[in-house]
């Protein structure tokens, strides 16, 4: 016992942040695990946005602590150990990579309560959430497709998971379908956040004839890489990323996860948590698009909002037959709507888009 | 497989671009280990340059000054190591790996209110007909002049360590310091030199990834270039000239991937990415091999002088 205490005030004391959790029993404590620094200005930004929001929602009742940069693998398990051994109720692990991890701690703590962003793996404790980012990318691909010059949009992709190939895809459809002639160059950076990395992608991707930079990494070097190119476009990831605005970023999708982080955290307070699977999109504002700036035609913003609303009311969904798979047999035939399932076990490129998806 | 996309003028460029930060760390790391002291605080000298760098820069709008003031702050750092190492006899590991974390640290603690903000950057140096010429001048002498600094700071290293007077008591240092010792040579003050050095240079590295090669501050932004200076001073065995080729050799992977990619090639990613570390592997192996590896004899051992 008296171990089991040293070993709680040890990894208390080893956090990052301050922890008081063991006076203020009371308390909820909520922690969170991020892949990136905070001050990435995308991904992580936003789920720290989200933490903060369930601080100001609750006030004194809440306490949460986080661990930014965690890298993805072995390591995490040990995080997440350490967090809910310093008497987190509920983490959120915030990066596919931790989704192995997360569940093998979640059996080692029945009594706390796990959400893990973008995964698909469940227990009686562990929540998935993620976010119907192929939405956004639909109306990127529209306007990607409508403004392109060279008919060349690259593409820095980060991991070959479900998730990005998603996003590739739905951009692709939606740019071929108002510009015949795109092609999409696709950059696999292996990284979520590596700001050099990123910026050498983009500009291998611009010197390769790109004038469309879509990425699906955090950081934002390649918006300044994009930048000083001149003449090139792109969109925020994750993030709104408007100091970049209104060249070369000229939309965003914007991740809004504080209202779920807040109803999780509220249902943790008063015992109604349970183990959910949710996916939300554009529709419930868990998607946000960031503003379309100037630099984007009257006609080009105007069809890219009656998408966005199209999509919102659900009247529209981005996959929706005729669509091909890569090696041309019939994914979804005339008017068919993709369902939930292969969409999230997405690995396969669509009729159209060249190379290979790594593995 | 169509390869046409890709112009190996930029490519070139492109590569020694993305060379010159590892390759000024790595340069000055080595000549730290020379003089017999594992400094594995690189990562985070590099961030402290980065932001400090930019921080000045954007203060001042003068990219020079950034430089300047990075690798003094990077080399203000590095003094803390030596402090702790020479004087107080530290473990050399431990504290190096103390400095990345409060390197790492710190940065982000100074450079919050720059994040987002845009810096003036190099100007690309004009060298006049040399620029214009029809390849070449594209390729090679259309750089910032870090690019050409970081090369001549190469060429000085090795004139140095191995013709001048005092690039031989550096290397007697690190080779042997208790006979460097005997000899009546200040074997604290030379290694503090050299750390001092290796601190300016790695401030100079984080410098160029933040006000030229990306150019921006974000927290972290370094992700592994210090580990990775690290690694060239291994694969260059401690020798000037193979530490410019480590640099260029990782630099040109990465970039060349990268290209490779864009332009729709199918390559195993993952297996080029891994190709410098491979590399390093092997040198390693063929070093031991041979019977003689090329490290100083005396590094990461702490020195204390017996009266």
């Amino acid at each position: 016992m008296l171990r089991r205490t040293l070993l709680a005030t040890a990894a208390a004391a080893a956090m990052a942040t301050t922890a008081f959790g063991a006076e203020h029993a009371e308390k909820t404590k909520v922690g969170f695990i991020y892949v990136g620094p905070i001050g990435d200005g995308g991904w992580t930004y936003e789920h720290n946005k989200g933490r903060l929001a369930v601080e100001e929602e609750f006030g004194d009742a809440v306490e949460t602590v986080y661990q930014e940069s965690v890298p993805e693998g072995a390591d995490a398990e040990r995080a997440i150990t350490q967090m809910a051994l310093s008497g987190a109720d509920l983490i959120f692990t915030t990066s596919f990579g931790y989704m192995d991890p997360t569940i093998a701690v979640a059996e080692k703590f029945p009594d706390v309560k796990f959400e893990h962003a973008t995964g698909y793996k469940r227990a009686d404790n562990v929540s998935t959430y993620s976010a119907r980012f192929y939405e956004g990318r639909a109306i990127q691909g529209h306007i990607a497709g409508k403004m392109t010059e060279t008919n060349k949009i690259g593409y820095i992709a980060s991991f070959p998971i479900p998730e990005v190939i998603r996003g590739i895809n739905s951009a692709y459809l939606h740019a071929k379908k108002v510009n015949p002639d795109v092609e999409f160059s696709i950059v696999w950076a292996y990284t979520w956040f590596d700001p050099a990395k990123e910026a050498d992608a983009a500009r291998a991707l611009i010197e390769n004839g790109a004038d469309v930079i879509l990425q699906h990494t955090d950081s934002t070097a390649p918006q300044a890489a994009a930048q000083e190119a001149g003449g090139i476009i792109t969109f925020g990831q994750a993030s709104d990323m408007s100091e970049f605005a209104p060249l070369p970023r000229v939309s965003s999708i914007i991740d809004d996860w504080a209202p779920y982080y807040i109803a999780r955290t509220r249902a943790v307070m008063d015992g109604t948590w349970e183990s959910t699977d949710t996916w939300d999109g554009i529709g419930p504002g868990m998607v946000g698009i960031g503003e379309i700036s100037d630099a984007v035609p009257e006609d080009v913003k105007a069809e890219a909002l009656a998408m966005k609303d199209a999509i919102a009311s659900g009247e529209y969904h981005p996959f929706t037959g005729p669509i091909n798979k890569q090696d041309g047999s019939v994914w979804l035939a005339e008017g068919e709507v993709a369902d939930d399932g292969t969409l999230l076990g997405m690995d396969f490129y669509v009729e159209g888009l060249t190379g290979e998806i790594p593995n | 497989m169509d390869l046409s996309s890709i112009s190996p003028i930029l490519l070139i460029a492109s590569i020694m671009i993305s060379a010159t930060p590892i390759l000024l760390a790595a340069i000055g790391e080595m000549v730290v280990e020379r003089a017999g002291v594992l400094n594995l605080g690189v990562e985070g000298m590099m961030i402290t340059g980065a932001v400090v760098g930019f921080a000045v820069a954007i203060n001042t709008g003068q990219p020079a000054l950034g430089f300047a003031a990075a690798a003094l702050a990077a080399a203000l750092l590095s003094l803390s190591f030596g402090f702790l190492t020479q004087v107080l006899l530290s473990n050399q590991v431990a504290t190096g790996l103390g400095l990345t974390l409060v390197g790492l640290g710190l940065s982000s603690l100074i450079g919050k209110p720059y994040e987002g903000m845009k810096t003036p950057t190099l100007p690309k140096l004009d060298l006049g007909p040399l620029s214009d010429l029809p390849v070449l001048g594209r390729m090679l002498f259309s750089h910032d002049i870090m690019v050409y600094l970081s090369l001549v700071l190469v060429a000085a290293v090795w004139a140095f360590l191995k013709y001048t007077r005092a690039g031989l008591i550096l290397r007697a240092v690190g080779e042997s310091h208790d006979a460097a010792h005997a000899l009546g040579y200040k074997v604290v003050r030379v290694r503090m030199a050299a750390i001092f050095f290796g601190g300016a240079c790695a401030g100079l590295g984080g410098a160029y990834l933040s006000l030229v090669r990306v150019p921006q501050w974000t927290e972290g932004m370094t992700a592994g270039a210090g580990w990775i200076a690290l690694a060239i001073v291994v694969f260059a065995s401690w020798r000037a000239e193979r530490v410019l080729i480590g640099a260029y050799l990782f630099g040109g992977v990465t970039v060349l991937q990268l290209n490779l990619q864009a332009a729709g090639a199918a390559v195993p990613v993952a297996l080029l990415s891994a190709s410098p570390y491979l590399m390093t592997i092997l040198v390693l192996v063929a070093i031991s091999a041979r019977g003689t590896h090329g490290a100083p004899a005396s590094l990461g051992q702490p020195f204390h002088a017996i009266q």
